[in-house]
């Protein structure tokens, strides 16, 4: 029997894998030493699993795992990364470089930095969701100590190009960040061939525990260092004060080292079902790809339904649990900011879904999904106005609509 | 957000979906909202005009389910009542019939807009004067 509603939102959250699970068990109850303890076993045996962690996700991102500092997840990391570099070299320049289509945890960190001094540029995306080179290029000065791009996009799933990104920070002596949250553990991410010298991921989105994640901080070519955003006991080599979170961390890692092994399985898998359900729903007339299909992270996809209301079409796709473009249900009446960079339209951007499928996704689940929307999608259409008008040629924007 | 069961009732089953045919002298057409700020609510209704009582009217609404559960209400409450007695008809009782929340009030407002701009318009095809535009509430 299928079980409703249907989970699809796994770029918001991932099921722990059992097997992490399993593997976390013991240091919270018997092996649950502090692994700063230096002089008892229970602090060895914490100290050995935090190590052993740090190898199993070293080996995931091809880095040293001396180079890996754990925080409490991927806002943390991408405040410790901006923030830190920002202190760090602030003798060097002022200057940062980002995206429109950045998470909040990176946008929000850099509009924070502006009002200490910081100078930053806000590169905007092409209708596909990738930012020019060119404009990379034409925006960085002597100043500039940091070019911050995300690896996947949260909401369309787009990978931006991670070596030629670096490649230009490189040239002009910047450091390169990225936001790897939705790529690692999902498409091969090898931060020496990618050219990465800081880079933020989290457990909970690759089927691994909430309340962990990391930063790569590189230590050679270049040697990269952070200023500490909290003071204490001086963890993590300085950067990242406080008790490792142990059972986390071993999580963090087993979920790692599933990746590593099952990614080529799990993406041929997953990414079959995504096309499978992104053909279908295509065949309804009026709906969009948002973003580039080429350049994308094989377990997402975000389709507009033209003349459909998100909020309606949110209510008809209820056995489903995915995410929508449009803000209505929160505070906000603004639809998506990521759909909008791609230059959608209000509308369209409301009438977006999200579907992230995952490991645990199956056929019948997929088989299901479609049939739901294409039903919601069809039975708004018919109570639709604005549907028949264009059904009968008329163009929307000549009416003059009523104010209210 | 948390619908009530009314809302979910007009939403899952919408009364009187439809278009009427605007050409003929004795069907009034409202149409009110706009795409962008997400909701257009079209709606029709056919008077005898012998009696002036509505004899049918429809809907279709782009919308939230609230705004999909407004007007399915209103096309029923329509139904049978004289052309006077449905100028009466005010957002309020719509709002406390299907429980919807300050933040869905919008939606109660825009019904009341339909079933006004779909009388003046039966009214303006039909000689008579428009009337003043309805008490706002918004």
């Amino acid at each position: 029997m299928l079980k409703l509603p249907i989970y699809l939102d796994n770029n918001a959250t991932t099921p722990m894998d059992p097997r992490v699970l399993e593997a976390m068990l013991p240091y919270f109850t018997e092996q649950f030493g502090n692994a700063a303890s230096r002089n008892h076993p229970f602090g060895w045996q914490a100290e050995e699993a935090v190590d052993y962690a740090r190898e199993q996700i070293a080996q995931l991102i091809n880095c040293d795992p001396k180079e890996i500092i754990f925080t409490s997840g991927a806002t943390e990391s991408d405040n410790l990364a901006i923030k830190g570099v920002y202190e760090m070299y602030a003798q060097k320049g002022n200057h940062i470089i980002t995206a429109t289509t950045e998470h909040k945890a990176v946008l929000d960190t850099c509009k924070h930095l502006e009002k200490q001094g910081a100078r930053v540029t806000y590169l905007q995306v092409n209708e596909e969701g990738l930012i020019n080179l060119e404009e990379l290029e034409a925006a960085m000065t002597p100043q500039t100590i940091l070019v911050a791009i995300m690896y996947g996009n949260n909401e369309i799933g787009v990978l931006q190009n991670m070596r030629a990104i670096s490649a230009i920070a490189k040239k002009h002596g910047a450091l390169f960040f990225s936001d790897a949250t939705q790529a690692v553990g999902k498409v091969p991410v090898d931060v020496i061939a990618d050219g990465i010298d800081l880079m933020a991921f989290t457990g909970h989105k690759m089927y691994g525990p909430k309340g962990i994640g990391a930063l790569y901080v590189r230590r050679k070519n270049p040697r990269v260092k952070v200023t500490a955003q909290m003071d204490g006991g001086g963890h993590e080599r300085g950067m990242r004060s406080g008790t490792l979170n142990v059972p986390g961390i071993v999580g963090l890692g087993k979920a790692c080292e599933l990746a590593r092994l099952e990614m080529e399985s799990d993406t041929a898998r997953i990414s079959a079902m995504r096309d499978r359900l992104e053909r279908e729903l295509l065949t309804l007339e009026e709906s969009y790809v948002n973003g580039s299909r080429e350049h994308r992270l094989p377990h997402v996809t975000n389709i507009s339904f033209k003349y459909v209301e998100g909020e309606g079409l949110m209510m008809g796709v209820k056995d489903l649990a995915v995410s929508s473009g449009s803000a209505c249900t929160s505070a906000s009446l603004e639809p998506s900011y990521v759909l909008k960079a791609l230059g959608l339209s209000d509308d369209l951007a409301h009438s977006s879904l999200r579907f992230g499928l995952s490991r645990f996704t199956t056929d019948e689940q997929i088989d299901y999904a479609i049939n739901h929307v294409k039903e919601a999608v069809t039975k708004l259409r018919e109570m639709s106005p604005l549907w028949e008008m264009f059904k009968e040629g008329i163009d929307l924007n000549s009416i003059e609509w009523a104010e209210h | 957000m948390a619908y009530s069961d009314k809302v979910i009732d007009h939403y899952s089953n919408p009364r009187n979906v439809g278009t009427l045919d605007k050409s003929k002298k004795n069907v009034g057409t409202g149409l009110v909202g706009a795409p962008e700020c997400g909701d257009v609510m079209r709606l029709q209704i056919e008077v005898d005009e012998a009696t002036n009582v509505i004899t049918d009217a429809k809907f279709k609404t782009f919308g939230c389910g609230s705004a999909i559960a407004s007007s399915s209400l209103a096309t029923e409450w329509l139904k049978g009542k004289s052309v006077d007695e449905a100028l009466n008809i005010d957002n309020m009782e719509i709002v406390e019939e299907l429980a919807l929340p300050p933040v869905k009030i919008h939606c109660s407002v825009l019904a009341e807009d339909a079933i006004k701009a779909a009388i003046n318009d039966y009214r303006v095809k039909n000689g008579l004067p428009e009337l003043e535009a309805a008490k706002s509430h918004h």
